[in-house]
């Protein structure tokens, strides 16, 4: 163009002409929900077995299938369900008048093909609709990512108390150097239980020191135990569908929560999607979650949002693979994880697809701390957009998890988790947390405000630790001689929790005084106006009472 | 599926001039960067000496000639080698066919270490420095996100993993971060890998190779 209209050049500076956005390219699987290469629903059952999934012969099953075929699918619902017509099943989930038991009876009689078939019947109002009547905890929730770019223990234990203090009833943290996962994890896991009693933790590292952490006592619970859709990407992983489902009952048989990971995108990330749509792998990855006895599912694409964002139809996807979660009657932790877009309109449009129906966990997580310092590549929303968060809550009377706090409250809880970390470290025999740290931490915004640590010192104090077979109760052991006498029955409250195991069931969370939360004590029974979650009364006055807002007491 | 060069070509043409104006101005942006002179030396097998084994997937230096941010493979195998060095331990270069993941290439290339120290470098930057008797998800250091992995990164890289092959504990490579690295190159990471991945042979072994930089 020999000369440029200035309208268009004022619309290329907006942020949004920074993402990438990419025309569908359906041999590779670079299409969202809807894939020629898709199979046809279908089944065929002989003797109560499985011999033909979606158009598929049982000879020709790959390992997932088998696994879907096995263990996923109740043969003495399939004949039904699959019967069923899908549009008016598409109907059932958003159809007050159906409740929430018989769709999820019918769900584990149908093959991915069909829940697909279904799910692209509903748009996103609808979708959201289906979630709001799905979810298996009534109440909803929401977890915090605890991280940041220097891994400086001092740090994630004030930032993991202050998430806590504000609302999350999760917080997971991970590494920037791997080997500091312990340390980062024992620090999380001290620092929330200082701002609110009975938070989870977790520490996102290689699975195998995960569960060693989680066996330890250093974690509450577990996540990223990933599955994926297609057979090559599993084998890529060095997994199976059999490991991962023994991977489950390590945890639960130390009676730690856990949940698998999966979300659309991944298998064509990792180059092997088989030209199926996103959706469909995903659905295959709900299957074999549920198959494997998991209670619960963190998706919603996470690590991979870039790929389903930049197709279209692509966010409306990652809300119905998280709708796909609860219908097979699983917690889902629904994403919101991931920076996904340079521009705010976007980002906050994808957000309200769970924020407004609620989900288990809206985001998995939100990022407690300045994305800059966020070491899972920056979250949608972080602790810069608090009190934007905070008046959706209220212009919309949505409970999205998180309270107004005062600043003085943060200050104090920020720094009591720092001197516990302080008092704790001495006893541990882990590098000193100085005074200065702990001064910097209390009123830090991020790492950019911390000291440097002697990080070869921190290693080998740590690779020391984990011989000399540190536990939870060293900690608690620590914290008792350190005149931390609440946090240490708080952290010991916790350990117990594995031994009772009451928050093994689905979507399980603890409340304040560390009593357990979950889809049997508290069942989401929604069934249109008057019925289920309803943010009113003395959680209401919480959450609408914004430090902002003028009182007309006071004019 | 039957997808051809240049279709993967036009696509990944597509995307980079979609984002011509965000790219860092790198010397190998826009211009076609020629593939590097292997020369095939036979299966790689484990060493003895206590050296230093980098690991690069198929389409490294030939089907694919740089990093997403326009850096050549030449100059990447320049730095990490020249890193290496510096700490006064010699190279070796393997190919490892069976697999375009970061980690388990890295991992391969540690057990041909005679050091038990290895590197793992894919065509788009993203790298690890791996040990031996690690599980091979786990790592010394990652360089996960490649957008942020430039020339420097790959000098310290060799010299870390050097260190380590000597028994020392090294200052891990400061990590770095960047949000918007995702909703930026994510997408055209995906188009990358898929082609990553379609010179990957699974039933083969390493190959042992030299290259003249």
């Amino acid at each position: 163009m020999a000369k440029r209209q200035k309208r268009f050049e004022v619309l290329e500076q907006r942020p949004i002409h920074k993402d990438g956005f990419i025309k569908e390219w359906v041999e590779v699987g670079l299409v969202a929900m809807d894939s020629p290469n898709d199979p046809v629903p279908g089944i065929k059952i002989q003797g109560g077995k499985v011999e033909e999934l979606d158009g598929k012969r049982r000879e020709d099953f790959d390992m997932i299938d088998f696994w879907i075929a096995d263990h996923y699918i109740d043969t003495s619902v399939a004949e039904e369900a699959m019967a069923l017509d899908s549009l008016k099943f598409a109907r059932m989930l958003v159809d007050i008048s159906v409740p929430r038991s018989v769709i999820v009876r019918l769900s584990v009689g149908m093959t991915p093909a069909k829940i697909l078939d279904v799910l692209k019947k509903l748009n996103v109002v609808e979708l959201m609709m289906a979630m709001q009547k799905l979810r298996p905890r009534r109440t909803p929730s929401n977890q915090a990512h605890v991280t940041n770019l220097k891994d400086t223990p001092c740090l994630l234990a004030a930032d993991g108390a202050e998430a806590a203090y504000r609302g999350f009833s999760e917080v997971e943290t991970t590494v920037g150097i791997g080997r500091y996962a312990p340390m980062n994890a024992l620090s999380l896991t001290l620092g929330s239980q200082v701002g609110r009693p009975g938070v989870l933790a977790q520490c996102a590292v290689e699975e195998a020191l995960e569960l060693t952490m989680g066996m330890r006592g250093l974690t509450h619970y577990a996540e990223t135990v990933s599955v994926y859709g297609t057979e090559q990407v599993f084998i890529d992983g060095d997994d199976t569908p059999w490991s991962k489902a023994f991977l489950a009952s390590a945890y639960a048989s130390r009676g730690l929560k856990m949940r698998y990971t999966s979300g659309t995108g991944s298998e064509v990330q990792m180059g092997y999607s088989e030209g199926k749509s996103m959706l469909y792998l995903e659905i295959r990855c709900i299957m074999i979650t549920k198959a494997a006895g998991v209670q619960g599912l963190q998706n919603g694409s996470i690590s991979c949002i870039g790929v389903p964002g930049a197709v279209p139809g692509g966010i409306r996807a990652v809300l119905a693979e998280n709708v796909a979660t609860v219908l097979t009657d699983m917690e889902v932790a629904s994403g919101n994880d991931q920076t996904f877009t340079h521009a705010c309109i976007r980002n906050t449009a994808r957000m309200l697809m769970q924020f407004l129906p609620g989900t288990d966990l809206i985001f998995s997580g939100y990022s407690a701390v300045p994305n800059y310092d966020n070491m899972f590549a920056g979250s949608t929303h972080d602790c810069d957009d608090y009190d934007d968060y905070l008046v959706l809550q209220r212009d919309l009377q949505v409970d999205g998890g998180l309270q107004p706090v005062t600043e003085e409250k943060v200050i104090e809880v920020r720094n009591r988790a720092a001197r516990a970390l302080q008092a704790v470290f001495e006893e541990l025999l882990l590098p000193t947390i100085t005074d200065e740290e702990v001064e910097a931490a209390t009123y830090a915004h991020g790492s950019k405000d911390m000291p440097d640590r002697n990080v070869p010192e921190d290693l080998r104090a740590i690779d020391e630790m984990m011989k000399r077979g540190t536990t939870g109760l060293d900690i608690v052991r620590a914290l008792a001689k350190h005149g931390f006498r609440q946090e240490a029955e708080n952290m010991l409250a916790m350990l117990k929790q594995k031994v009772s195991g009451d928050y093994l069931h689905t979507s399980a969370i603890f409340d304040e005084n560390i009593h357990v939360v979950s889809a049997v004590n508290d069942a989401n029974d929604y069934q249109g106006p008057g019925t289920g979650y309803r943010l009113e009364g003395k959680r209401w006055d919480i959450l609408k009472d914004i430090p902002m807002a003028i009182d007309p007491e006071d004019i | 599926m039957n997808i051809t060069e240049d279709m993967v070509k036009e696509i990944i043409l597509e995307v980079l001039q979609q984002m011509q104006g965000e790219g860092r101005s790198k010397s190998g942006q826009g211009v076609n960067v020629p593939p590097l002179q292997f020369r095939e030396v036979g299966v790689a097998k484990p060493g003895t000496d206590r050296n230093e084994v980098v690991g690069v997937p198929p389409a490294f230096g030939t089907a694919m000639t740089k990093t997403i941010i326009d850096i050549p493979h030449h100059d990447v195998l320049k730095e990490v080698l020249a890193g290496i060095e510096e700490e006064g331990l010699k190279a070796r270069l393997v190919r490892v066919n069976k697999t375009a993941d970061v980690g388990f290439i890295a991992h391969e290339a540690a057990k041909l270490s005679g050091s038990g120290i290895g590197i793992g470098i894919i065509s788009r930057g993203t790298s690890v420095i791996h040990q031996r008797d690690l599980p091979p998800l786990q790592n010394l250091e990652l360089f996960s996100q490649s957008p942020l992995v430039e020339l420097d990164t790959f000098r310290a890289m060799g010299r870390n993993a050097a260190k380590y092959a000597k028994g020392e504990q090294p200052s891990p490579v400061p990590v770095r971060n960047d949000p918007m690295a995702r909703p930026r190159y994510q997408g055209l990471a995906a188009l990358l890998h898929n082609k990553e991945v379609q010179y990957v042979k699974p039933d083969m072994p390493s190959t042992e190779l030299t290259v003249v930089l």
